[in-house]
């Protein structure tokens, strides 16, 4: 499904945080917002997953705009693994996934079996089937992640948005994530901090500086040195990975 | 593992039968706490009583046990059950929709300006306040309350957990202020019936004292159990809520609209009865799990419950006289509740 944002602006308590943002995402593939803190990535997802209510502009997921739609009608098609949820209660795994039905079901719906079978699935996709008795809280920050995107697969919406998906995990857990994510085969919207993960998992990059888009395209074209220096203030460059031959992104401290 | 597996104390069929047995509980403990008091009336007769009047029959009643089943003491064990129900679920949903585990009715200010426009009416003796009644300038100063809240906490038209918090302590911080300005100021006579009404008292409850409490909790009760899953998801975050498709603004301005006038309509019936709304839903919680498709109904019966068998303690503790009831919600509840509590933290281990 397209996403298309069209001159978005948000602002915070008159601090311009997004500034006349456009952009197109194709159906499929795995795009990276990228940039520094403060750039505005997670502003960004906001928009697209109606959380947030830009103060100009437009954003299309599909045919539809997202504030002309209700929000159950946005859930169905956007998905999102957020970085607020809450740890203080004691909700089992297989409760936190079965929530991805909340926009599928009618005010008095009862769970059906077709619902527990989706949700058990996706548990099962994300390997974390053998946990769902267990208390979500109590789990790693790697099976958080991936029993959160089992809730956002729970919802079969045809996008799906990750807010730093890989924040606090270790290194084997960040690139298990990233592999998963990248074989779901949907269209995915995923700010990223570490510009090697945008490099080796993404199909196209998003760059972010100040609230604006500086560039947009393939993650080799995007991540110029000149551009690197000036948004991040790091050297960088793409160079073959030692170990697979594929495209990996190196950073040096400014010389 | 099987399928049904569950880190709740209670899940699947189990559920079912904590529902059953807590409402039958219930029906036992409202007929023995009608029957308990100055004069003890059987069960039995407790029960033929009660039958009489619902399905007729009331002839052959002996008048005497009549009036004080039917006229004194149903009531207030009724009103007892719908203020521990109703307090329950004001407790449920202040504590999901500012996703603070102490949030109750008490913490919003509603039952400050309650028992503010209560406490007016009680030493006021004559004039505007006076001629609302008690009950009436309770409810009054409610919903005044409220709106405080409301306008203190609102940014643009929305609602953030924080602002409402901080908004709420203030408002009944201020409320309070002015209680304790005009406790001081009243007159020994006075003095008494305020101490009671803050601490909260079913005693003297008539059938009229009933409509308001019994109205809203129903509307409340019927309302919450279609938002139950928006809740769900509301209860671990804004925007993982708005993820899953809830409209999260409208859905927090309805439920806080919706706690607060049943707190109102219980409040000003019984007044400052505190501890309940805080209580119940976290021990409701510690036994079937924080999903509210399960809380709500168990809350519902389980506080009214727990406030029948507090009115009960109320009252026999020191016969013939009674005793506020907020003063054992706290003491009954909290050892209860720390009980609970070591045991969830032993099982999370």
């Amino acid at each position: 499904m397209r996403v298309v944002v069209d001159g978005v602006s948000v602002a915070i308590d008159d601090n311009p945080i997004l500034n006349g943002v456009t952009l197109a995402v194709r159906s499929g593939g795995v795009t990276g917002l990228v940039g520094p803190n403060g750039s505005g990535k997670s502003t960004l997802l906001r928009c697209l997953y109606r959380a947030l209510r830009p103060a100009t502009g437009t954003v299309l997921i599909g045919p539809d705009e997202v504030w002309r739609s209700s929000a159950r009608q946005v859930g169905r098609r956007v998905a999102v693994v957020t970085q607020d949820h809450d740890l203080d209660n004691d909700y089992s795994v297989r409760e936190t996934v079965a929530m991805g039905r909340t926009p599928h079901q009618g005010l008095l719906d009862r769970e059906s079996q077709a619902d527990r079978d989706i949700a058990r699935a996706a548990l099962e996709r994300v390997g974390m089937g053998w946990a769902g008795h267990r208390v979500f809280a109590t789990l790693s920050g790697g099976e958080r992640q991936r029993v959160l995107l089992a809730r956002a697969l729970t919802q079969q919406a045809p996008v799906l948005l990750l807010d730093e998906p890989t924040n606090h995990l270790d290194i084997g857990a960040q690139l298990e994530l990233l592999e998963l994510v990248r074989g779901l085969g949907l269209t995915t919207i995923a700010a990223l901090h570490d510009l090697d993960h945008a490099t080796a998992y993404c199909d196209q990059l998003v760059l972010l500086h100040r609230g604006r888009v500086i560039a947009t395209g393939p993650p080799a074209d995007v991540l110029s040195p000149d551009r690197v220096a000036a948004v991040f203030g790091v050297r960088g460059a793409i160079a073959p990975h030692p170990i697979t031959g594929r495209p990996h992104f190196v950073t040096a401290p400014p010389a | 593992m099987p399928r049904t597996a569950s880190p709740h104390l209670v899940s699947g069929a189990g559920f079912t039968v904590l529902v059953a047995v807590l409402t039958g509980g219930l029906g036992v403990a409202v007929a023995f706490a009608i029957g308990v008091g100055t004069v003890d009336v059987p069960v039995g007769e407790v029960v033929t009583v009660v039958w009489a009047h619902l399905f007729g029959g009331t002839d052959a009643l002996d008048p005497l046990t009549d009036q004080i089943v039917w006229q004194f003491r149903a009531p207030r064990v009724l009103l007892a059950a719908l203020a521990g129900g109703g307090l329950s679920l004001a407790g449920v949903c202040l504590q999901t929709l500012v996703r603070n585990p102490l949030a109750d009715p008490y913490l919003f200010g509603v039952t400050a300006g309650a028992s503010l426009g209560a406490v007016i009416a009680l030493t006021a003796g004559a004039g505007v306040v006076a001629g609302l009644g008690v009950a009436g300038a309770a409810f009054a100063g409610a919903l005044a309350s409220l709106a405080a809240v409301f306008v203190l906490a609102q940014r643009g038209g929305r609602l953030v957990g924080t602002s409402l918090v901080l908004a709420g302590v203030a408002v009944a911080a201020l409320g309070n202020a002015a209680t304790s300005y005009l406790q001081l100021r009243a007159n020994p006579a006075e003095l008494r019936g305020v101490m009671f009404w803050l601490l909260g008292s079913v005693a003297g409850a008539g059938w009229p004292d009933l409509a308001a409490p019994a109205v809203a909790t129903a509307v409340v009760v019927v309302w919450l159990f279609t938002r139950a899953r928006p809740m769900n998801a509301l209860s671990v975050g804004d925007d993982t809520a708005a993820g899953l498709g809830v409209n999260v603004h409208r859905l927090r301005i309805l439920l806080l609209v919706a706690s607060s006038l049943l707190t109102a309509a219980v409040v000003s019936a019984v007044g400052g009865i505190g501890f309940v709304g805080l209580i119940v839903p976290h021990a409701v919680r510690l036994v079937v799990g924080p999903d509210h498709r399960r809380v709500f109904p168990v809350s519902l019966v389980a506080g009214a419950v727990f406030l029948v068998l507090v009115d009960l303690v109320t009252r026999t503790v020191d016969r013939p006289n009674e005793m506020p009831v907020g003063i054992f919600t706290a003491a009954l509840g909290a050892p209860f509740f720390l009980v609970l509590l070591r045991r969830r933290k032993r099982a999370l281990r």
